[in-house]
């Protein structure tokens, strides 16, 4: 293992000679890590966002190695923690809520080494807490779900039931009620264990019935089990909301649009800045005025967002950035009263 | 050597080595098909499971967690009962740990509160078992499909509770408040502090001799008490111990009760003794895990807790493998892992006809008959 270090650092070092623009100590200075969620890398979800979009980008980018850990229960989660920290490694991407416990044991006991937990806060002085917004987003895409619905009814398919999805549903509930206020939304939860956020056939199961109750735009926060979601809704040729990529490639003409949920962006630039020395801790809320979430409006669902939608989604876009619309966080006191 | 003696060398230890080699054997094919030197891939395991001192307290924790559910599965097949509910009756063992804890002062002892504790969890695992006993028993259904039903009875009930009712105000991640210090089970790295011997920080903690304990507890009673023979007798031939005055169905719902409240003990260790708090999920491959040590252990109870170290060894082993080469990812692990209970569990008896017919031929046996 010593000796694939010092073939990594010659070979380093041949390339900032050879390309001469970047600077040896760059190179030597940081060695950043990632600890992915117990769901695995390749979750067709979060970690992989975080990998496709954070982790590959920076290491395509840089050329500067990144560690990556998988851990398979929440005790590992602390034990790579601790001994990427040991080894120097930092910034730490932790991925994921659940990691929170074992960043605030790794962060007292390293304290020279710098983590940045995602979806969550812990208050230590070398923490970078990276937050989203996701009610702000869904609101959004809540607001062009009613617009386009024709019955007055559309859906809400949820992976896992617990508090962070439900601030999705809420924030949907809460865009669709306020383009439209007589519009119905139907709540549905794929499960109760994480396995719901990998659960196609049972996605595109409760599409169905959501659609037999009359809904006709449908929206997923549920991780792998969307996919099934989205082909349900195709298959019907009704419309379907993607969430955390931009999914709108995926079904072509009957994905409406998506809930962009920046995760991999938070990793990449937590690498960034510690390249450039200017990583800092502390708590950066990603909301619809920091870029954190978004709609997404591409090639792909161009033809099924009409202009005066468009414009519409956009305003209400702006009067929440604005502070004009507050959008009630399901998360604040764990109800969908606002 | 007796033929009787022979049998028992053969069952106990020849047969479960060689399936703990062959699983080896094809783990080394895998690697080589992967292009990692298992030599090599060996030495980095057991450097993990043993070659630091945090390693091996991780090897430990994970070992303690697979003798609570050896000894459960054990339990049960003596009396011919399959429990597949550990995994359930581990998760709701937690629960009833936890809930103790926050139901009695914070202030009290920890020489009140943890025993408290610790019977909390084995009610609760009792209680999680007791539904398929009766249905088994009094009802015939039967107890593979309701145990492993359960499992999921257990996961919804806990993803409610952690998310609607015992969640932390705040908190994003399902888990309750943290347990108050004096329901923590110490660490050992720090009792051993105590005593000058420093070690690297690890989950592991009192836990351990809990399971030692137990694992002789079990072994008295299934052995040494009227109880343990009535379950031994319904086991071996239901029919008989009923001509002989044993109330069967009796045997089966006590008997998934005390399996039940052995797996709970998951949660001492668990909770109680690393996380502190009740969180989710934190069971999950214990319970099935155990049906593999249990089978490799023999349902003896040191059997078995040599088997959970085996296991303890992979768990801990695996992860260090898994966290050093780039090449070998978790899923390779969890393969691993997959082929030591398929050797050992599925294809428990593959070699037996050989080394009966090597060791013990029939002119022998039939010595033995005459």
């Amino acid at each position: 293992m010593k000796k694939t270090a010092i073939n990594k650092l010659v070979k380093g070092l041949t390339v900032a000679l050879a390309t001469g623009a970047v600077s040896m100590s760059a190179l030597a200075d940081i060695k950043p890590a990632v600890v992915y969620s117990d769901a695995g890398k390749f979750d067709k979800s979060f970690s992989e966002a975080v990998w496709n979009n954070g982790v590959k980008r920076f290491m395509d980018e840089t050329g500067i190695e990144v560690k990556e850990a998988e851990p398979t229960n929440l005790a590992q989660v602390e034990q790579y923690m601790k001994r990427l920290a040991k080894r120097g490694h930092s910034p730490i991407v932790a991925v994921g809520f659940s990691q929170a416990n074992a960043v605030a044991a790794a962060a007292k006991e390293y304290p020279d080494a710098q983590f940045t937990l995602i979806d969550m806060v812990v208050p230590e002085p070398n923490v970078q807490n990276v937050v989203f917004k996701e009610h702000e987003g869904s609101f959004l895409v809540g607001v062009l779900a009613a617009m386009k619905s024709d019955s007055d009814v559309i859906g809400f398919v949820g992976g896992m039931d617990i508090p962070l999805i439900s601030r999705f549903g809420c924030g949907y509930e809460q865009g669709a009620k306020y383009q439209n206020a007589d519009i119905k939304v139907i709540h549905n939860m794929t499960g109760s264990t994480p396995a719901a956020f990998g659960n196609p056939s049972k996605g595109a199961e409760l599409t169905r019935s959501q659609m037999e109750s009359g809904a006709d735009v449908i929206f997923a926060a549920a991780g792998g089990t969307g996919n099934g979601v989205y082909q349900a809704a195709a298959d019907a040729g009704k419309y379907a909301i993607g969430v955390d990529s931009n999914q709108n490639h995926l079904h072509p003409g009957t994905m409406l649009t998506s809930m962009v949920k920046r995760v991999g962006e938070a990793a990449y630039q937590s690498y960034s800045a510690a390249k450039d020395g200017s990583w800092a801790p502390g708590v950066q809320v990603m909301g619809l005025a920091e870029g954190g979430v978004d709609w997404a409006l591409d090639e792909h669902n161009r033809g099924l967002v009409t202009q005066q939608m468009e414009a519409r989604v956009n305003d209400v876009k702006a009067k929440i950035i604005a502070g004009e619309i507050v959008v009630h966080d399901y998360m604040s006191d764990n109800t969908c009263n606002y | 050597m007796s033929r009787d003696r022979k049998l028992a060398w053969i069952n106990g230890l020849l047969l479960p080595l060689l399936n703990v080699l062959t699983a080896f054997a094809a783990t080394a094919v895998l690697f080589l098909l992967i292009n990692v030197n298992p030599w090599e891939a060996a030495q980095t395991l057991l450097y993990g499971a043993f070659g630091y001192s945090e390693g091996v307290g991780y090897t430990f924790y994970y070992t303690t967690n697979f003798i609570f559910t050896g000894l459960a599965v054990a339990v049960a097949f003596h009396a011919g009962l399959f429990n597949i509910g550990g995994e359930g009756q581990a998760y709701i063992g937690g629960l009833g740990a936890g809930l103790v804890v926050f139901a009695l002062f914070p202030e009290l002892s920890p020489l009140v509160m943890i025993p408290a504790s610790i019977v909390g969890a084995l009610v609760f695992g009792a209680a999680w078992a007791v539904g398929p006993g009766y249905l088994q028993a009094y009802r015939g259904s039967h107890i593979v499909i309701t145990t492993i039903m359960f499992n999921f009875l257990a996961a919804t009930l806990m993803v409610y509770l952690m998310s609607k009712v015992l969640l932390e105000p705040g908190q994003m991640t399902p888990q309750s408040r943290l347990f108050p210090d004096n329901a923590w089970l110490p660490f050992v790295h720090d009792v051993l502090a105590n005593f000058g011997i420093k070690v690297d920080r690890s989950p592991l903690n009192m836990s351990i001799l809990l399971a030692l304990v137990v694992a002789i507890l079990v072994w008295f009673f299934l052995w040494q008490t009227r109880w343990g023979y009535a379950i031994r007798a319904t086991g071996r031939n239901a029919t008989a111990a009923t001509y002989a005055g044993i109330n069967q169905k009796k045997i089966i719902v006590v008997t998934m009760c005390i399996s039940g409240a052995l797996a709970g003990l998951v949660g001492i260790n668990e909770l109680l003794g690393y996380h502190h708090r009740i969180i989710m999920n934190f069971h999950v491959g214990y319970g099935f895990g155990g049906i593999a040590v249990a089978l490799m252990g023999r349902n003896h109870p040191f059997g078995i807790v040599i088997a959970a170290l085996l296991f303890g060894i992979l768990y801990q082993g695996g992860a260090e493998l898994a966290f050093e080469w780039s090449n070998i990812s978790r899923d390779i692990v969890v393969v691993m892992q997959g082929l030591v209970i398929l050797f050992c569990g599925a294809l428990e008896y593959m070699y037996k006809p050989w080394l009966m017919r090597w060791l013990v031929p029939v002119s022998d046996s039939a010595k033995g008959a005459a």
